[in-house]
C-alpha cells in the first residue's frame, strides 16, 4: 500500500476500533442478558442498540469533576494512557495479507510493550485518586499485571519458535499447514488466561472488584474520564482477541470467503467466548489468582517451551 | 527527517531525565523517568535497533518501572514525604554530583570530537541479536542467568520465612 492509503487505513482502524468498542458495551449486555435469562437493554432503537448513544450522551454531559484531594495532572492523564496504548497496539494487527498498518519485524514485542504500558493507566489512576479503595485496586492491578505479563510473553515464545519470526504476517503465513491452536494448545490456554488478566475483565477484574473495593481504581472517576477507562478495557478485549486469532487461529486464512471477513468472523466468535467466560465463571479470590498464575500457569508455559524447543530442534535437524 | 526525529527524542529524553531528578513528588519523578525510557526506546528504533527498543519498552518501561510505582504506592508517602524530599533537594547537595557529571561530560565531548562514531544505520533484526547472544556472548548470558537465579532463590528464601511466621501466629 502507498503511504497515503496506509494513513487512511490507519484512521479507519482507529475510528473503527473506537466505534466497535462502543458497540461492544451494548452487545455484551445483551449477550449477558441472554445467558442470564433476562432481557438486557432493549428499549431504545432496534434491539436496544440505541443504548450506546444514550450512554454516550449521558457520559458526555456529566459534570467533569476532579476530586480536590487528587493529584490533578496525573488524575487527568491516567485514563488517556490505556486508550492510547491499546489503539497503538492495533497498528501491528494484520487484517489480511495486504491490509495492515505496519509490518514490524518486532511486531509481537510491540504488542507486548503496548499492553505493558497500558498498565500505567490503572496504576496511576489508583495512585492519583488518593483514595484507599482506588489505591488497593491499583496495587492489585500492579501485582496482577506484572505476574501475568511474565507468562503472557513466555506462552508466545512457542509460536515464535515454530515461525522463526516476530512479524505478525510471517506468523500467519506459517499457519497455512495447520493452525497453532493445535500444536501450541498449552500456549493458547495460557495466553487466553493471561489475556483476560491483562485486560482485567471478569473473572479477573480484581482491580475493580465492586463487592469489596466499591469500584477499585476508578472509584473517583466519573463522566468522560470513566468512559475512557471503559473504552480502554473494551479496546484491550478486542486487541487480545485479534492477537489470539492472529497467533493461534490462522489470522485471515480461510476458504472461500475474503480474508478480512474470515478475520472479523474469528475475532467476533472469540469476543463472544470471552463474554461467555464472564457470564460463566465467578471471580476468584486475590491469593487464588496469584497462586493460579505462579503455581500452574508458569510451570505449564515452561513445559510448553521446553517441549516445543525440543520438537522444533529435532525437526530442524532432519 | 530521521535526524529531526532523533533530536526531538533526544531532547525529550534529556528533559524528562532532568525533571525526574528534580521533582520532589516521587510519583511525578517516576512518570518522567518512564517518559525518558520511552524516548530512549525511540532513539534505539531510529538508530536501527528495533529489538533493543522493544525490550526497553517491555522490560524497563513496562515491568521494572511498574514495580517502582508499586513500591511508591505501598509506601504512600503523601505530603510529608514531599516536604522531606524538598529538604533533601537543597542546592548544595547538587554540587558534588554535578561536578562529577561535568567531568564525565567533558570526557564524552572530547571522545565524540576525536573519534569517528558514525553508526552504520543498518537495521539489526531480532534474529541477528539472538545469534550474537547465544554465539560469542553466551558467557554473558549464562552469568546473567545465574545472577537472576540467585536473586530468585534469595527472594524465595526471604518470602518463605515470612509465610512460616504468619502461619505460626495462626
Amino acid at each position: 500500500m502507498s503511504d497515503g492509503l496506509t494513513m487512511l487505513f490507519g484512521l479507519f482502524v482507529l475510528l473503527g476500533a473506537v466505534g466497535a468498542a462502543a458497540a461492544l458495551t451494548w452487545f455484551e449486555r445483551r449477550l449477558l442478558g441472554i445467558w442470564q435469562d433476562r432481557y438486557g437493554p432493549n428499549r431504545l432503537g432496534p434491539f436496544g442498540s440505541g443504548q450506546v448513544l444514550a450512554d454516550m450522551l449521558k457520559l458526555l454531559t456529566k459534570h467533569d469533576w476532579v476530586p480536590p484531594f487528587a493529584d490533578k495532572l496525573v488524575f487527568i492523564f491516567a485514563p488517556t494512557a490505556i486508550v492510547v496504548a491499546m489503539l497503538l497496539g492495533f497498528a501491528v494487527v494484520p487484517f489480511s495479507s495486504s491490509l495492515y498498518i505496519i509490518d514490524l519485524n518486532i511486531g509481537l514485542l510491540f504488542f507486548l510493550g503496548m499492553t505493558s504500558l497500558a498498565v500505567y493507566s490503572v496504576l496511576l489512576g489508583g495512585l492519583a485518586s488518593n483514595n484507599k479503595y482506588a489505591l488497593l485496586g491499583g496495587l492489585r492491578s500492579a501485582a496482577q499485571m506484572v505476574s501475568y505479563e511474565v507468562f503472557m510473553g513466555l506462552s508466545l515464545i512457542g509460536v515464535v519458535m515454530l515461525t522463526g519470526s516476530f512479524s505478525m504476517r510471517d506468523i500467519v503465513e506459517a499457519q497455512r499447514d495447520g493452525w497453532y491452536c493445535i500444536s501450541q494448545f498449552l500456549g493458547l490456554c495460557v495466553f487466553i488466561v493471561a489475556g483476560i488478566a491483562e485486560s482485567h475483565r471478569l473473572p479477573f477484574d480484581l482491580p475493580e472488584a465492586e463487592h469489596e473495593l466499591t469500584a477499585g481504581f476508578h472509584t473517583e472517576y466519573g463522566g468522560m474520564k470513566f468512559a475512557m477507562f471503559m473504552l480502554g478495557e473494551y479496546l484491550g478485549l478486542m486487541l487480545i482477541c485479534c492477537m489470539i486469532v492472529t497467533l493461534f487461529f490462522g489470522g485471515w486464512l480461510g476458504p472461500i470467503l475474503p480474508a478480512v471477513v474470515w478475520f472479523v468472523i474469528k475475532v467476533f466468535v472469540l469476543i463472544c467466548f470471552f463474554i461467555l467466560l464472564r457470564a460463566a465463571i465467578p471471580r476468584p479470590r486475590y491469593d487464588q489468582l496469584m497462586s493460579l498464575g505462579w503455581k500452574y500457569m508458569l510451570p505449564l508455559t515452561l513445559i510448553n517451551l521446553v517441549v516445543t524447543g525440543a520438537v522444533a530442534l529435532s525437526l530442524a535437524e532432519v | 527527517m530521521m535526524e529531526v526525529l532523533f533530536y526531538i527524542a533526544a531532547f525529550i529524553a534529556l528533559a524528562a531525565t532532568v525533571l525526574a531528578l528534580t521533582r520532589s513528588n516521587a510519583a511525578h519523578a517516576l512518570i518522567f523517568l518512564i517518559v525518558s525510557l520511552l524516548a530512549v526506546a525511540v532513539i534505539f528504533f531510529l538508530l536501527g535497533a528495533p529489538f533493543a527498543a522493544a525490550l526497553e519498552i517491555v522490560i524497563y518501561a513496562g515491568a521494572i518501572m511498574v514495580l517502582f510505582v508499586f513500591v511508591i504506592m505501598m509506601l504512600n508517602l503523601g505530603e510529608a514525604g514531599e516536604q522531606r524530599e524538598k529538604q533533601w533537594l537543597q542546592p548544595r547537595s547538587w554540587l558534588l554530583p554535578a561536578l562529577l557529571a561535568l567531568i564525565l561530560l567533558v570526557e564524552m565531548v572530547t571522545i565524540l570530537a576525536t573519534i569517528d562514531t558514525q553508526t552504520s544505520g543498518i537495521g539489526v533484526s531480532p534474529k541477528e541479536v539472538g545469534l550474537q547472544l547465544f554465539g560469542p556472548y553466551v558467557l554473558a548470558v549464562e552469568i546473567a542467568s545465574m545472577l537472576l537465579l540467585a536473586a530468585l532463590v534469595g527472594a524465595y528464601h526471604l518470602g518463605r520465612g515470612f509465610i512460616d511466621r504468619s502461619k505460626g501466629k495462626r
